[in-house]
């Protein structure tokens, strides 16, 4: 970490890329978690540039939103999709997913919280806000599974398949009472790909409690570790951010 | 992290920091609330999600430059993750104008 300071005396006509230091004062470890983050961001944007092509290269429905039925022959308005609420019986739209996203932001700050305590030592208080953080991933994942379910599930009064062919309610990768099967494809696609990233974090937050908690930070002399996380962590906050906006509100 | 001030106590800074963790916490919630406002009492269309993108990409200007802390990091690093970014930004804009064409051309 602080080893490079004694490097930048003699500098003459060498560059700051030359050696001997580290130009952009990062560990190494730090840059790493960076540019596999550019990279995941990659992985993501494609799946989200999929989603935007599919979407507008099918028809849309034409309206007023009061009267949008399901139907296979236009992309669903995704307000009407998510409107259900775990044990109510009530019609809100966006309202699960919002407190999906609350939950989400919520430990992204426990985590700054976690990396903030970690800089003055305190290994109490990153022991407390990393679980903190644990648990609102572990609350984000079960909304998810619910969330999930409700989906391939279908609820009552939502239309049946038109056609004939058959009586299909709920959503898998082939049959979608909601529209377009590719519409089911795509929520499978993103918010699974983006589940899987919550719960590897959750599984590396735990990694890291269980090393903060037998003292293993405070045997290396710092708690870097957890900045990296956090990293990660925030990453897929972020990428939520973006799923929010382009699977659900657009 | 941000206030490295030589003068202040560790205690201060603790306390900088945190509300400077609280104010972007605020800022976020905010925003996150215009757009729950927005997908109910605007009209759908292209005007509504354009604000939506603007929205989405302030949220995430936060979280990336004080939640994860890239803005209190060297330039050229910060360069190095947002130029490659941008040309991503790009080409998703090209195949979503792309896209209607594939639409009409079907």
């Amino acid at each position: 970490m602080a080893t490079s300071t004694s490097a930048s005396v003699n500098l003459g006509k060498r560059s700051i890329w030359d050696g001997g230091q580290e130009p952009l004062n990062a560990s190494y470890g730090k840059l790493m978690m960076w540019f596999f983050l550019v990279s995941d961001t990659f992985t993501f944007s494609a799946l989200l540039i999929t989603y935007g092509m599919i979407r507008f290269s099918q028809p849309a429905f034409v309206g007023i939103p009061d009267e949008f039925v399901f139907s296979q022959n236009h992309w669903p308005i995704p307000e009407k999709v998510f409107d259900a609420i775990p044990f109510l019986d009530v019609h809100l739209p966006l309202v699960f997913v919002g407190i999906m996203t609350f939950i989400l932001i919520v430990s992204s700050v426990t985590m700054v919280l976690a990396v903030e305590a970690g800089h003055r030592m305190d290994k109490a208080d990153v022991e407390k806000y990393m679980l903190w953080t644990i648990l609102g991933g572990f609350g984000f994942l079960g909304c998810q599974a619910w969330e999930w379910s409700h989906f391939i599930h279908g609820n009552s009064n939502a239309a049946m398949m038109e056609g004939g062919v058959l009586n299909f309610m709920g959503a898998n990768l082939v049959h979608n009472q909601y529209g377009p099967p590719a519409f089911a494809d795509l929520f499978f696609f993103i918010t699974g790909f983006h589940g899987t990233h919550v719960a590897s974090g959750v599984v590396i937050n735990i990694l890291t409690f269980y090393n903060c908690t037998m003292g293993q930070y405070e045997k290396v002399g710092h708690y870097e570790m957890i900045e990296k996380v956090g990293l990660y962590w925030h990453f897929v906050d972020l990428v939520w951010v973006f799923v929010f906006t382009f699977f659900y509100l657009v | 992290m941000a206030a490295h001030a030589e003068n202040l106590t560790t205690e201060e800074i603790r306390k900088k920091n945190v509300n400077r963790v609280l104010v972007v916490t605020g800022i976020l919630a905010a925003i996150t609330s215009v757009e729950f406002l927005l997908a109910f009492t605007m009209q759908a269309g292209m005007g509504r999600n354009a604000i939506f993108v603007i929205l989405t990409i302030a949220k995430a200007f936060y979280i990336i430059a004080d939640f994860m802390h890239l803005r209190h990091e060297v330039k050229t690093l910060g360069m190095t993750i947002l130029l490659p970014t941008a040309f991503i930004v790009w080409l998703l804009v090209v195949l979503i104008a792309e896209s209607g064409d594939m639409y009409r051309f079907k």
